[in-house]
């Protein structure tokens, strides 16, 4: 694993309701390329606000956030050059990967036409070299003979399986999960963590929020712990789950356990 | 004093059985062009009313970026003119008759602004008497299809958005590959319904000189001084144009909602 930090985020704030609502309250940590950073904590702790505020689905009330040496949520910072620059969202939108909950696939296309949509539009590959591409991440997971099929047509395992190599496909520095295997079936989570298993094991950086603790244990490179919008505590899967210190971990690990 | 119905009546209908026809396709044709006029219209409006253009933007803000809490300043950097010029719009052509409409645009624009040529098309469409009805119609059609082509696009569900902008592609390109094919496919039963609503609506015309179906009913009444017989021959023909047509949309309405739920 190297050290370089991709993402630095600092002292992140997200408040709705004029502040009464504090889904993230200043929320600071680095990730670094390679790392499997697993996020857990009580439903309404802030999981999802954290991971959707990375690629700024979320717009934070306050705080940074520092993707590639650039600060993403201001509308001009300086680039590597030194220089005022505007930045541009979509263009380090492209460089983070997004796993919904709910796929989010687009049901008007085939899969080969949701894997080559953003490849085409957004980084202007021709439609073979996409083809080319998908197809093989579509051989990965499994699906390369539902290429021409509907979303409709795929069980809910598959259709996240499409997801992920949708946004792979984008070729990203970084996976951000929110859930990817809470809408599932119990039979079909198995085959959606085998595939993320096996992007960690290829090097890719990931931040997941999941109620997997398995997964967690497994394949986190470092866990953290979120409740009320702040992480209380994180560390390697075995610090978490073989010696927690905060009582509010021990107490949610003591229900999901 | 003539009968109230008679079959001679209808016979000297039928004298008039090629402008009848004739009156017909200029209905249809009518119908055909204000919806296209009407639906690129909508679009428009549409996503006018749905833009996120605010001009004043920076009054709602202090130098760092953060939310004002003046209430006054905080309203004003909210005006969005464009979508203030489509609501007005929109409210506008619905809450007055398309009686009114139809005079102002011919009276008022096309006599007195726009002069078109006395040209006649296929020997029985009047340029001068057509076009002023389609745009009228259009006029009026765009408004409604705004609000039908609005609520299509907001019942598209918002990880739709998410999952295009998170691939990267910009609001522009996530509108126009994402939402607005499938809103479209969601709407189009409303869409020829409203075709529905025009065929019959386009009778109003007649009253600018539109030589459509209600104005040769006309034409007859004034040659021989009858009207039942022409009014149940034109009522036959709409009857004939617009339920079959209602009837294939709701079959096909059907067969894509089952699609959908599959
Ligand atoms: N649009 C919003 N308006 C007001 N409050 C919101 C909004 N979105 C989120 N919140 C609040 O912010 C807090 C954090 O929400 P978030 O969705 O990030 O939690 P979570 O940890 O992902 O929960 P879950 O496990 O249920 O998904 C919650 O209290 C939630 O009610
Ligand atoms: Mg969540």
């Amino acid at each position: 694993m190297t050290s370089d930090k991709l993402i630095q985020v600092k002292n992140l704030k997200k408040h709705y309701n004029k502040g009464t609502i504090k889904a993230l309250d200043d929320v600071s940590i680095d990730i670094h390329s390679g790392e499997v950073i697993v996020v857990i904590g009580p439903s309404g702790s802030g999981k999802s606000t954290f991971l959707r505020s990375l690629n700024l689905m979320e717009q934070p009330t306050d705080g940074q956030i520092i993707f590639d040496g650039v600060d993403i949520t201001k509308k001009k910072a300086p680039g590597p050059d030194g220089k005022l620059k505007k930045v541009n969202i979509d263009l380090h939108r492209q460089k983070m990967g997004m796993v919904f909950q709910h796929f989010n696939l687009f049901p008007h296309k085939t899969i080969l036409q949701n894997m080559i949509l953003a490849p085409m539009k957004v980084k202007g590959i021709s439609k073979d070299a996409a083809t080319n591409k998908a197809m093989e991440l579509l051989r990965r997971v499994g699906l390369e003979d539902r290429h021409s099929a509907y979303p409709i047509q795929l069980s809910g395992g598959q259709k996240q399986r499409v997801a992920i190599v949708r946004a792979l496909a984008m070729e990203p520095e970084v996976m951000l999960f929110d859930e990817p295997t809470s809408a599932l079936d119990p039979e079909m989570v198995g085959e959606v963590l085998a595939v993320m298993k096996e992007l960690a094991k290829e090097g890719m950086t990931m931040v997941v929020v999941t109620h997997e603790m398995g997964f967690a244990r497994e394949v986190g490179s470092r866990v953290v712990f979120m409740d009320e919008g702040k992480i209380l505590e994180q560390g390697t899967p075995e610090e978490i789950f073989t010696s927690p210190k905060h009582p509010r971990l021990k107490d949610f690990l003591s229900k999901v356990l | 004093m003539s009968n109230f119905i008679s079959g001679e009546g209808f016979e000297k209908t039928f004298r008039f059985g090629r402008m009848i026809l004739e009156g017909t396709g200029v209905t249809v044709l009518l119908a055909l062009f204000t919806v296209i006029i009407g639906f690129i219209l909508g679009i428009l409006l549409a996503i006018m009313r749905m833009s996120d253009v605010r001009p004043l933007r920076f009054l709602g803000q202090d130098r760092q970026g953060r939310p004002r809490n003046n209430r006054l300043l905080v309203a004003i950097s909210r005006f969005n003119p464009l979508s203030v010029i489509a609501t007005t719009y929109v409210e506008v052509i619905r809450s007055t008759p398309v009686l009114v409409q139809i005079m102002i645009i011919y009276h008022g624009i096309f006599s007195y602004l726009i002069d078109l040529p006395s040209i006649t098309i296929l020997g029985f469409i009047r340029l001068n008497r057509f076009v002023p009805g389609v745009v009228a119609l259009g006029i009026n059609s765009g408004a409604y299809l705004c609000e039908i082509i609005r609520s299509g696009i907001q019942s598209i569900d918002g990880g739709q958005t998410e999952a295009a902008r998170s691939l990267g592609l910009n609001k522009t390109q996530t509108m126009y590959s994402i939402i607005l094919p499938q809103a479209i496919k969601n709407i189009l039963p409303a869409i020829a319904n409203e075709f529905v609503v025009i065929i019959k609506e386009s009778s109003i015309t007649y009253t600018i000189g539109v030589q459509e179906l209600m104005s040769v009913v006309n034409d007859v009444r004034g040659s021989f001084f009858i009207i039942m017989e022409p009014l149940l021959v034109a009522t036959v023909i709409y009857f004939c144009l617009c339920f079959p047509t209602s009837k294939l949309i709701a079959y096909f309405e059907r067969r894509m909602s089952r699609g959908d739920k599959r």
